[in-house]
């Protein structure tokens, strides 16, 4: 079966260690994450992982039931592209030497990029998008001398509904 | 309207106490009333206040934490009281682990404490201080460290009704030792709902149509049944549709018992050193109704070839196990018992006597090649099969067989009779040598008044044989067999026949066993002759008290039938 990206939601209570149970089963399965973010949920007390992982979808059907049945997940879910709305943040460290350099300001402006801070040795671009966009960002700016490059974990809107509030009520 | 509200809710005493004595009135609470552990630094606040309690609560001292956690096992299998385990932080929590892992596999549920180093040490690398947390977490169902007295109440209510509830399993409690100092105000209130938990899926009502179409159309049905049937009370519901049905039903390792083994339907077991019958009908069947288990590879051989003309119906309380490993045509979640009571008024009467006579002509196979050798053998040297013999004679059945891991485990789950349920315990899933002596300890706490047999090999005996301390110390009248062939049997029969008889460290050379167990005071014998084994069973049984028996049995005797691994289940072979 063919690997592919798919990155699940987990809604959980917020306590101590449960990111540890959760990450656990993963690796029983030895599945690597490609990237993870948790914070809060829309619902009070209820937190949200977002994981990304390259696998099959059966390896990943099983991993979700495995989540769910740990005794704080409320909810799994796992999702292709198409069926969320994801964003990623990505900030790029660069010399202040490129800052009024005129390529490096139209590639930044073509990507959408921002200036986020600039002082006495370096400025921060920041731009927020998909993989691919951050990406792209990243090798157009590779030429001019990345001091620093750092991309967050994605976090995803899911299309369909998803049903935490009934579940725990 | 709010004088009627306060009337329906229950009065809740609080008392002021250390969070040790907190934890000691939880338990009782809990209806706990023995507790097997091991005491040590981090956890002697919680001991102290157990001293005082000594009247309601029996503190089971074993020789090893490894042995406490087997011991709770044993009592959490043979009945329904809460099984608890204590033991300290560090090397006391490490040793947990086997014993969490192999109740976790074999969804028994059980309550561990463990004493933690105090709070403001914690990250230090503090004196015996281990991170048993995050060691445990994916061998326990749930687990949880409490640093703070206040949340003492509310984390054991949780613990015990996650144990207890749904898929039972093992959880583990870690308190820092302030936290057992400190002074709380302490009121305690069961737990009854978790919002994040759901324990027993809901069952569609479409799926109980669906399977009993599937059965009333079936003309080769075969059930396969494992312990969901024992953890869910449904022993008589099973027989029911069974006998309702006609349909032949075969057990795993850990639905053992569930059925008595002289029914009719009854068809033996199902694996790697199943019986032939039913492995060789598991690729001839119509349907396969699998009830409360989990289709292990022991059990399933190559999945590729597996049951794959039967269409397959699957009753389970644990929705991760559907599809996990066989695909079900129809997937019945629920508690067992109930799920069974709802299908079987559709369930129509039948017989399928030509379909179960072929598991009989195939028993007769079985019979000339393997049972007959096993059980009257002709050949000089003792066969383990002949001591299950011996002590079905005797007991009639009505016993409790806790089995170690290896060949005899397997020789006392294909020929120990069974007349009531809960009555086989072993390590299934895991595979713990050295699970029998402890968890038979705990079997003969949980149920003095049956007779409790543990049958160990030369190896796993000697895993934990320091609890023979134990059985010394309580006097529980655990009677022991070690078949011993001064080998490490099962691997050392691998090796014959997969690695071309090069026995690379599975010969043992053994001490006195008897004179080990007559060192702990334990009436003890050696039988090595044939002519003595009627009769050496017949007094171990009969002696008032603990009881040690070594029976020398053929050095290389081998199992079968036999599966090989990652073999086709049909590929069984009888010699």
């Amino acid at each position: 079966m063919n690997q592919e990206i798919f990155t699940v939601s987990i809604s959980t209570e917020n306590n101590v260690g449960l990111l540890n149970r959760v990450t656990s089963i993963f690796l029983k399965r030895h599945i690597n994450i490609e990237s993870i973010t948790a914070s809060e949920s829309e619902i009070k007390d209820i937190h949200r992982y977002t994981v990304v992982v390259k696998t099959t979808e059966e390896a990943i059907q099983k991993v979700v039931k495995q989540l769910e049945k740990q005794v704080e997940v409320v909810k799994a879910y796992y999702h292709r592209s198409q069926d969320i709305f994801t964003q990623e943040i990505a900030m790029y460290k660069i010399s202040v030497d490129n800052l009024y350099e005129t390529d490096c300001q139209s590639i930044i402006k073509s990507n959408g990029g921002t200036i986020a801070a600039v002082e006495k040795e370096f400025f921060v671009v920041e731009k927020t998008g998909s993989y691919e966009e951050t990406k792209k960002l990243y090798d157009d700016l590779y030429p001019f001398g990345l001091m620093q490059f750092v991309r967050s974990g994605r976090i995803a809107i899911t299309k369909p509904k998803m049903l935490i509030s009934e579940l725990i009520r | 309207m709010n004088a009627q509200i306060s009337k329906e809710i229950p009065v809740k005493t609080t008392i002021k106490t250390t969070g040790a004595d907190a934890v000691i009135q939880c338990l009782l609470k809990e209806g706990v009333d023995t507790i097997f552990g091991y005491p040590g630094g981090a956890i002697m606040p919680i001991y102290d206040a157990l001293y005082g309690y000594q009247n309601q609560l029996e503190h089971i001292l074993t020789r090893h934490e490894q042995g406490a956690t087997h011991a709770a096992q044993g009592y959490a299998r043979v009945n329904d009281k809460p099984a608890v385990v204590f033991a300290t932080s560090g090397p006391g929590a490490t040793n947990l682990v086997t014993g969490l892992a192999d109740a976790m596999i074999d969804s028994t549920p059980m309550v561990c404490v463990t004493g933690q180093v105090g709070s403001h040490f914690l990250g230090s690398d503090a004196f015996q201080e281990t991170d048993i947390v995050s060691i445990s977490t994916p061998v326990t169902k749930w687990n949880y460290q409490i640093t703070k007295a206040e949340e003492i109440a509310e984390v054991f209510a949780k613990a015990f009704y996650i144990a207890h509830s749904g898929r039972p399993g093992p959880v583990l409690i870690d308190i820092t030792k302030d936290a057992q100092f400190a002074q709380i105000d302490f009121s305690y209130e069961k737990c009854k709902r978790i919002r994040s938990y759901k324990p027993v899926p809901t069952t569609d009502p479409q799926s109980i149509q669906d399977a009993a179409d599937l059965i009333n159309h079936a003309k080769k049905p075969m059930i396969v049944f494992g312990q969901g049937v024992i953890l869910g009370k449904a022993e008589v519901e099973l027989k029911e549709l069974i006998e309702k049905a006609g349909i032949p039903a075969a057990w795993t390792i850990l639905g053992l018992s569930a059925l008595p083994t002289e029914h009719p339907l009854n068809v033996g077991m199902v694996g790697m050193h199943g019986n032939y019958a039913p492995n060789i009908q598991t690729n001839q069947c119509d349907v396969l109704i699998a009830i409360g288990m989990r289709f292990d590879d022991r059990v399933t051989g190559d999945l590729k070839t597996y049951a794959k003309q039967a269409k397959v119906i699957h009753f389970e309380i644990d929705p991760a196990e559907i599809d996990k490993n066989v695909k079900a045509d129809v997937a019945v979640l629920g508690n067992s018992k109930d799920t069974l009571a709802e299908i079987l008024p559709l369930i129509e009467e039948n017989h399928h006597k030509k379909w179960h006579d072929e598991f009989v002509e195939l028993d007769k196979k079985e019979y000339e090649a393997v049972i007959k050798n096993d059980l009257f053998p002709t050949k000089e040297g003792l066969t383990m099969g002949e001591v299950l013999k011996e002590i079905n004679n005797v007991t009639g059945g009505d016993h409790i067989i806790v089995s170690d891991v290896g060949q005899h485990q397997m020789i006392a789950c294909r020929y120990a009779k069974f007349t009531k349920t809960q009555s086989n315990i072993t390590s299934g899933g895991l595979g713990t040598m050295g699970f029998a002596l402890p968890a038979a300890i705990g079997a003969k706490k949980g149920v003095p008044e049956r007779e409790v047999i543990a049958i160990i090999g030369d190896g796993g005996y000697q895993m934990t044989i320091q609890e023979l301390g134990t059985i010394f110390q309580t006097k529980l009248a655990v009677k022991i067999v070690v078949l011993n062939n001064d080998f490490l049997g099962m691997v050392r029969q691998w090796q014959q026949l997969f690695f071309d008889k090069r026995y690379a460290s599975t010969e043992m050379v053994n001490p006195d066993f008897v004179a080990i167990a007559k060192g702990y005071f334990i009436e003890a014998e050696r039988v090595s002759e044939r002519g003595n084994l009627a009769k050496a069973v017949k007094k171990m049984i009969d002696h008032d008290g603990p009881y040690f028996l070594e029976v020398k049995v053929e050095k290389e005797g081998n199992v079968f039938p036999m599966i090989e691994s990652g073999a086709c289940v049909s590929k069984v072979r009888l010699k």
